[in-house]
């Protein structure tokens, strides 16, 4: 089937069987591969991206279940890393293997959209679903501390 | 090239059957083709020189720095060009970097016996001084280049930011680096006394985080080659089983696929996407030849490595005195047995690789811990010259040991030579968590006899457990695996004891984990500790200060940890502590554990380190590799454990091979000691010691001796 779509901003138009996941639509067909494929059960959330703004494992979203909305991925952050999650996160030097970190700048930044102020457990509460193998989990809290302080001051 | 280094000192043994067995695997000698491994805005920068393997500099005065080890998370893309930026007096932060093709001879990792491979918290310690001397000699070059250009004597010259100048004169090292390159490389150069360091030491940004937040930095899961196809490979359900037979016609007829081939680890499905491949092995019938493997458990594993078997060579570690007579004549023994399970190393980025057969040769690209040995192996199997084969390494989504193993590499290179097309093998979760090469069992016996004063009087230690070393480079049974012996022989002062290893084939493949035997035999020893301390009626802190008069350097990390974590001051409401203290990869280590009970398992909140790692090259990744190494083995100690039944591994994916989340995730206080001393590793001993700590904590909050990982409710029920 033909699917429209919205991907940062720009409109596409893909052929794909409609049980397709977004996530290879948009990694191996539009060729936004910053969005990772880690279990493929919407289990690690290194697949994360914004479905109208809300968080979502693109692993298990089909791709006929974006049809007409609007996808955001890691691509659409910031390129130069202008965005003031990213510049907590290199602040911070947060990712290692870095593998997780585009899923979990997506969790990151979709929380902010909604909580200008999380406490630790708002933050927990958002990024517990992403794994993160190297375990940078305190840095990340630290990170979105400080992009949190940022942004109020902005 | 040539060079004033000296190697560290490693264990002798080690070092001969590593390269005994790095000649068996293919030691290369290449010509450094450096243009293809560098990144598009390097090679726009202009013509490269190349005054030494680990230096180019374009025209345009960019400079590559070349890191001979794999990034993976802990560091090397910037601590590695950081020990080279120092000598050649250039600005850490205008470099650019390059991951080193495979060539043993240039890039050869000294303190494994010379393979291209990272791994043994080794990078840092291989390339101390190796690395130094390599941007000076550089330096040096650059230097004289400008004293023949301007008639000068070089004395009167002086290399900084990367400007050569004096008398009035200079010029920027792009604009020497082609005479520079003709020149001789010095035979002996002088290298800073490191008071004089100015970037190694200094906390500094990772030069590869930015990539690592946009969404750019290049996985292996993330590389694309013209004309590339994607490819799915179904294999035995139990590991070493081969095809029996196959019928592909239903998966061929599936959307996208282009061929279906079998190789000897399984059959691949090849398609247009990644998706179309995967889901097309629903459409393979496969009749399997089980193999060997049909038939494990891993609880007769267990059995077998606790009874013992036949063919099991017991190999003595250390003797002082006699341990079985005192221990005998006592009328006070502890005996313990402590058991260590399977586990995965579940990188987050399953195995992947992507391979370009074409007229003889072989492109290889993807994330590996051992460069040679996945060119040397792949030109063995596909019968190529291994001067034909190219390997380019991306950066590894993880790789704690499991990226040592080239199986999927040779996977890869088989598949696109079936179809004759580049191609990327990716595995799904599954596929990787059941094919893995796990972190054998173990079984400790200890037994100690305390005398009057309650201190050991006499210590037996007994590990069983599978070698690694065995089947990663063919050491022989007979022969110690020293990594199976790290940490075995704690630092305590006792006066007679007895270390045996026994190395027992349990029959499933097994890999280097990290941190490798430290866990297990750290686990055993201060969980040991521990008991003995608390048969003595001693506080285990001051128990284990008692035995460590002659060890200043442990004393003094073991003091501070205790003091840090307010050992000894009543912790808050319902926590306990645990204390643990390891040496492991030239790095001293005490840790202590503040946890809770909460419905029957531990509530890790606050774990204290500290760490006397002799020099350090940059301090902040030092802590992010205590901070990793903590939360990796908390996973391990609170959750890790593989099953097999008929032979199948019971875990598929993260629901039943739970990591540990950011709810989870302790405080971690750190402590570095500044030191003198030659630089320890830092990215796995920390992994080793949380485990014994959080089972220490948990004696003290419960009285249960908690002798099994992982810490279940029921192994805790059960204790």
């Amino acid at each position: 089937m033909t699917v429209r779509f919205n991907v940062n901003g720009k409109a596409v138009e893909v052929k794909a069987e409609g049980d397709t996941p977004l996530l290879w639509v948009i990694r191996d067909e539009i060729g936004l591969t910053g969005t990772k494929f880690g279990c493929g059960m919407a289990l690690c959330g290194a697949c994360t991206v914004h479905l109208d703004g809300v968080a979502i494992r693109s692993c298990q979203t089909p791709v006929s279940a974006v049809a007409g909305k609007k996808v955001a991925t890691i691509e659409s952050l910031g390129a130069n890393n202008t965005h003031p999650l990213q510049k907590a996160w290199i602040a911070h030097d947060v990712p290692q293997c870095g593998y997780c970190q585009s899923g979990q700048l997506m969790s990151a930044s979709a929380l902010l959209a909604t909580n200008k102020k999380p406490s630790d457990a708002d933050i927990d509460a958002a990024m517990s679903g992403n794994l993160c193998r190297c375990g940078t989990y305190g840095r990340i809290k630290a990170a979105i501390k400080t992009a949190a302080a940022e942004m109020q001051k902005a | 090239m040539t060079t004033t280094t000296k190697t560290n000192a490693a264990p002798v043994s080690r070092r001969a059957f590593l390269q005994t067995s790095t000649l068996a695997t293919g030691g290369l000698m290449l010509g450094v083709a450096l243009p293809g491994l560098l990144s598009a805005d390097a090679r726009a920068a202009g013509t490269l020189y190349t005054p030494n393997a680990w230096v180019h500099i374009a025209d345009d005065n960019t400079i590559t720095l070349l890191s001979a080890r794999s990034e993976m998370g802990q560091g090397v893309y910037t601590s590695m060009p950081m020990l080279i930026a120092e000598e050649l007096n250039v600005d850490i932060a205008s470099i650019k970097v390059a991951i080193a093709p495979p060539n043993t001879a240039l890039y050869g990792n000294a303190l494994l016996g010379g393979p291209q491979l990272t791994g043994g918290s080794t990078s840092v310690r291989d390339g101390w001084e190796k690395l130094r001397v390599a941007g000076a000699q550089v330096r040096e070059m650059l230097i004289s280049a400008a004293a023949t250009k301007w008639n000068v004597d070089r004395s009167t010259l002086k290399a900084e930011s990367g400007v050569v100048s004096g008398g009035g004169r200079k010029a920027t090292y792009g604009e020497l680096a082609a005479d520079a390159a003709k020149l001789p490389i010095p035979e002996k150069v002088a290298i800073k006394d490191p008071k004089d360091f100015r970037i190694v030491g200094k906390r500094t940004r990772r030069l590869d985080t930015p990539a690592k937040t946009n969404g750019s930095a290049e996985f292996g899961i993330d590389v694309k080659l013209p004309g590339m196809v994607y490819a799915s490979i179904e294999m035995c359900p139990v590991i070493g089983g081969t095809v029996k037979s196959f019928d592909a016609a239903k998966a061929k007829a599936m959307p996208g696929v282009i061929d279906v081939v079998q190789i000897p680890d399984g059959i691949a499905v090849v398609a247009d996407t990644w998706w179309h491949a995967k889901n097309a092995r629903q459409g393979l019938t496969v009749v399997w030849d089980e193999g060997a493997g049909a038939a494990l458990n891993d609880k007769t594993m267990l059995a077998g490595i606790r009874a013992g078997a036949p063919a099991d060579k017991l190999l003595p570690l250390k003797a002082v005195g006699d341990a079985d007579a005192v221990i005998k004549a006592s009328n006070k023994v502890v005996r313990a047995e402590y058991v260590m399970p399977l586990l995965s190393h579940a990188p987050l980025e399953p195995m992947n690789f992507t391979a370009h057969y074409h007229d003889g040769k072989v492109d290889l690209i993807g994330p590996t811990q051992w460069q040679d040995a996945g060119q040397g192996t792949v030109a063995k199997v596909l019968g190529v010259k291994p001067e034909n084969v190219t390997l380019r390494t991306t950066f590894l989504g993880g790789g704690f040991g499991r990226r040592i193993d080239i199986d999927y590499i040779i996977q890869a290179a088989q598949i696109s030579k079936a179809v004759n097309k580049p191609v990327k093998l990716l595995w799904t979760r599954e596929d990787d968590m059941t094919h893995d090469f796990y972190r054998p069992q173990s079984v400790h016996t200890l037994a100690a006899a305390l005398g009057a004063d309650g201190k050991p009087t006499a210590m037996t230690f007994k590990m069983v457990s599978q070698s690694v070393t065995g089947r990663v480079f063919g050491l022989p049974m007979e022969v110690q695996d020293p990594l199976m012996t790290e940490a075995a022989i704690a630092a305590y002062e006792i006066p007679a004891s007895k270390h045996e290893m026994v190395k027992h084939d349990a029959g499933l493949r097994v890999g280097y984990w990290r941190s490798v035997s430290h866990a297990l035999n750290a686990f055993a020893n201060e969980s040991f500790i521990d008991e003995l301390a608390a048969a003595a009626g001693k506080d285990p802190y001051a128990y284990r200060m008692s035995l460590l008069e002659k060890q200043p350097r442990f004393a003094n990390v073991l003091k501070q940890a205790a003091d840090k974590a307010g050992w000894g001051t009543p912790a808050a409401g319902g926590r306990f502590r645990g204390i643990a203290l390891m040496e492991g990869y030239d790095t001293y280590m005490a840790q202590v554990a503040e946890i809770s009970m909460k419905d029957g398992v531990p509530v890790v909140h606050k774990v204290t380190v500290v760490a006397d790692l002799g020099r350090m090259v940059n301090p902040d990744t030092v802590e992010a590799q205590i901070q990793s190494s903590i939360v990796f083995g908390l996973t391990a100690a609170l959750y890790g454990e593989i099953t097999l039944d008929k032979g199948r591994v019971q875990q598929t994916n993260y629901h039943q091979y739970p990591l540990l989340r950011m709810n989870e995730a302790p405080v971690i206080d750190i402590t570095l000691v500044p030191s003198t001393e030659k630089p320890g590793g830092i990215g796995e001993p920390a992994t080793a010691l949380i485990g014994p700590a959080v089972a220490n904590a948990m004696f003290a909050a419960t009285g249960k001796r908690v002798r099994r990982m992982p810490f279940s409710a029921e192994a805790i029920k059960t204790a």
